[in-house]
């Protein structure tokens, strides 16, 4: 009985120890195998090291992006965008669209970025939503013309923060490009690039910002992560005392609106009605918050014309 | 028998040393372009200092998604979201022999690596129709916290106190 406590006892103790090395990689598995290389006489130490190295290389992931680096292919991933939408430089809008992110933002599991929160109205009258990664924003006027309150314009920026914040942009980055970046071209830094290197690098650097951009435009992420979005969505919703039907609400309103066969959020994104149908899965459900006075007025101020 | 109480010793050794190592007194970097310090953990909380892209602090506690951090030079204490710090040394300007630790134990992040200004650059060379006007002015867009906190009384919301968590 006292053998039995003991063991349990230590292995109890143990057992936060051994946690620490519960993610067993790709890694730790080249490590084990060069040791043993290395004791049977197989490899040398050399060699080993390198193996080492090269699986360090492989197992490199979107985590691995700096948040410096998210911001930088944030930058470009917008600047397409704009390019391809076009800005809607309406300064009361933009205004309202900042303030309204902002206050969003601060209650979302990511609150700071590299380069922070920023958002812009596009003058497209698709009904369209983009993060860019690191935390630009884009909303289309289409888009703005489906909410009919404050709340389901938070209901939208809300989802996007929560894209921002999960990393979806940057996971729609080819594995190989972020090792690349990551580790054989990227390494030294600190120093300015030169020559091949820059021309390397860019190169990838391109190829990146094309794998986000037609994740955005034309092929939408999985259901599986606009289903993530639109739970985190609910949770900085419910934080900042916005009536998560909103996202409901702003949903119901797309349905109306969206073209089958669009090339909008009727291509990229699950169907309105299977996303209400999640969202009021996981709660959100009950009785719709009373409409607040103050909002309302600011929103027409704000995106009344729009 | 007498071989157990020798391992529960060496476990509680260990698990010593490890919580000495996870709790306060550790070593992290601000890995964004500008991050505040605040006097309580809350976006609403008056911004003590203003610490930039690398910055060293040393932390103290945590609560609720905020890191009560003591700034560079031993200035007086103040809280930062998590999210604005790392667990990686930011190394700004690293040699050779650190940019080699770099790239084999992912322990230092060096600022600038990979896709940076350089590379943005090459890429505006490289097409020339996209232009960054519209990103830059975004950029410049920055909300003031007291309009923040006087756009959430006025719609009746919920200030932020904790942040996110």
């Amino acid at each position: 009985m006292t053998r039995i406590r003991w063991t349990a006892a230590a292995a109890l103790l143990l057992l936060p120890i051994l946690g620490g090395t519960r993610c067993a990689t790709l890694e730790d598995a080249a490590k084990l195998g060069g040791a043993i290389g290395v004791s049977k006489g197989v490899v040398s130490q050399e060699q080993a090291k390198s193996i080492t190295k090269v699986a360090k290389a492989v197992a490199k992931t979107f985590e691995d992006i700096t948040p410096e680096q998210e911001h930088y292919i944030g930058r470009s991933v917008g600047a397409v965008l704009v390019n391809k939408y076009k800005p809607y430089p309406n300064g009361p809008g933009n205004d309202y669209l900042n303030l309204l992110g902002q206050t969003l933002a601060q209650a979302s599991d990511r609150p700071e970025t590299f380069g922070g929160y920023h958002f812009l109205i596009l003058d497209s009258p698709e009904i369209n939503a983009f993060a860019a990664p690191g935390g630009l924003i884009f909303v289309s006027r289409g888009m703005l013309r489906c909410c009919r309150s404050e709340d389901a314009v938070a209901a939208v920026l809300a989802h996007e923060i929560a894209h921002i914040q999960l990393r979806h942009g940057l996971q729609a980055i080819d594995k190989s490009r972020v090792t690349e970046a990551v580790t054989t071209l990227g390494a030294e830094g600190a120093k300015s690039y030169g020559g091949q290197k820059l021309a390397d690098l860019t190169k990838v650097f391109e190829g990146s910002i094309s794998d986000v951009t037609s994740t955005l435009v034309n092929n939408g992420y999985s259901r599986g992560f606009e289903r993530e979005a639109d739970a985190a969505a609910v949770a900085i919703l419910t934080r900042v005392g916005y009536d998560p039907k909103g996202l409901v609400a702003m949903l119901t309103e797309m349905e109306k609106n969206l073209k089958p066969g669009g090339l909008d959020f009727a291509k990229t994104h699950p169907s309105p009605r299977s996303r209400i149908d999640d969202i009021e899965r996981q709660r959100a459900g009950g009785k719709a918050l009373a409409e607040v006075p103050a909002r309302q007025a600011r929103f027409r101020k704000g995106l009344g014309n729009i | 028998m007498r071989r157990y109480p020798a391992v529960l010793i060496v476990c509680l050794a260990l698990l010593c040393v490890s919580a000495t190592i996870e709790g306060g007194g550790k070593a992290m970097s601000v890995q964004v372009k500008q991050g505040q310090v605040r006097a309580t953990p809350s976006f609403l909380g008056k911004v003590l200092a203003t610490l930039v892209y690398g910055d060293r602090v040393e932390t103290l506690e945590e609560k609720d998604g905020w890191i009560r951090i003591v700034p560079p030079g031993k200035k007086a204490p103040g809280w930062m979201h998590s999210s604005a710090l790392s667990q990686k040394r930011i190394v700004l300007k690293a040699g050779t022999k650190e940019a080699d630790v770099a790239a084999s134990t992912g322990e230092l992040a060096l600022a600038g690596k990979g896709f940076n200004a350089d590379v943005e650059a090459a890429f505006k060379a490289r097409n020339k129709g996209i232009d960054f006007i519209w990103i830059d002015r975004m950029q410049n867009m920055n909300v003031p916290p007291d309009k923040v906190q006087a756009f959430v009384q006025e719609g009746k919301l919920i200030p932020a106190e904790g942040g996110g968590r």
